[in-house]
């Protein structure tokens, strides 16, 4: 599970079924000191999150559980919104 | 699995529901030597591990689920395990 940073939408008419009516968010993973790690990915949205706000995803095989649909083409998946994140290091 | 280190943890009221009475921690890779990568990723918590733990890391789906005892759930990394030691033949 990764953080992440909602930076954009991607909007998508024509697109495998089982996307229809999920949100597309592009979001730059990031480390737990909030500087960018890697490459931008696009999530499906499952917890309405909005650009701006810090989340986590879910990527492989796993996010696709996080859709009602099981069987569905999906690798990355925003499950969750961060209201604190703690760190000592 | 990987060896990882708790650093942190994260608080949220909005997820999806099968996290909502997980907690969620925040851990460091580390080198089979406890070496901190700077690799950090998050985990949830099956062993009410602390921070500063030395933990063991599932990063698999399916075992995930049994060990949540989910089904299906999206998880993929979960701490199953405190380390009291690593071996390590020089």
């Amino acid at each position: 599970m990764h953080l992440c940073r909602v930076i954009g939408t991607v909007w998508a008419t024509v697109k495998v079924d089982t996307l229809t009516g999920y949100r597309l968010l592009v979001v730059q993973p990031v480390s737990h000191d909030l500087t960018e790690k890697g490459y931008p990915v696009v999530a499906v949205d499952t917890v309405s999150a909005a650009p701006g706000q810090l989340v986590y995803i879910v990527k492989s095989r796993e996010a696709s559980k996080a859709l009602e649909e099981p069987f569905n083409p999906v690798d990355a998946a925003i499950v969750g919104i961060v209201d604190e994140l703690r760190t000592s290091s | 699995m990987f060896i990882a280190r708790v650093i942190g943890e994260v608080v949220s009221t909005i997820e999806h529901p099968t996290l909502r009475d997980k907690k969620l921690l925040v851990v460091e890779k580390l080198t089979e030597r406890g070496d901190p990568t700077g690799d950090s990723q998050l985990a949830v918590d099956s062993v009410s591990a602390g921070e500063g733990d030395t933990v063991l890391v599932l990063d698999e789906g399916s075992s995930a689920g049994l060990v949540t005892n989910l089904d299906n759930p999206p998880i993929r990394t979960v701490i199953v395990g405190v380390i009291d030691s690593i071996d390590i033949e020089d």
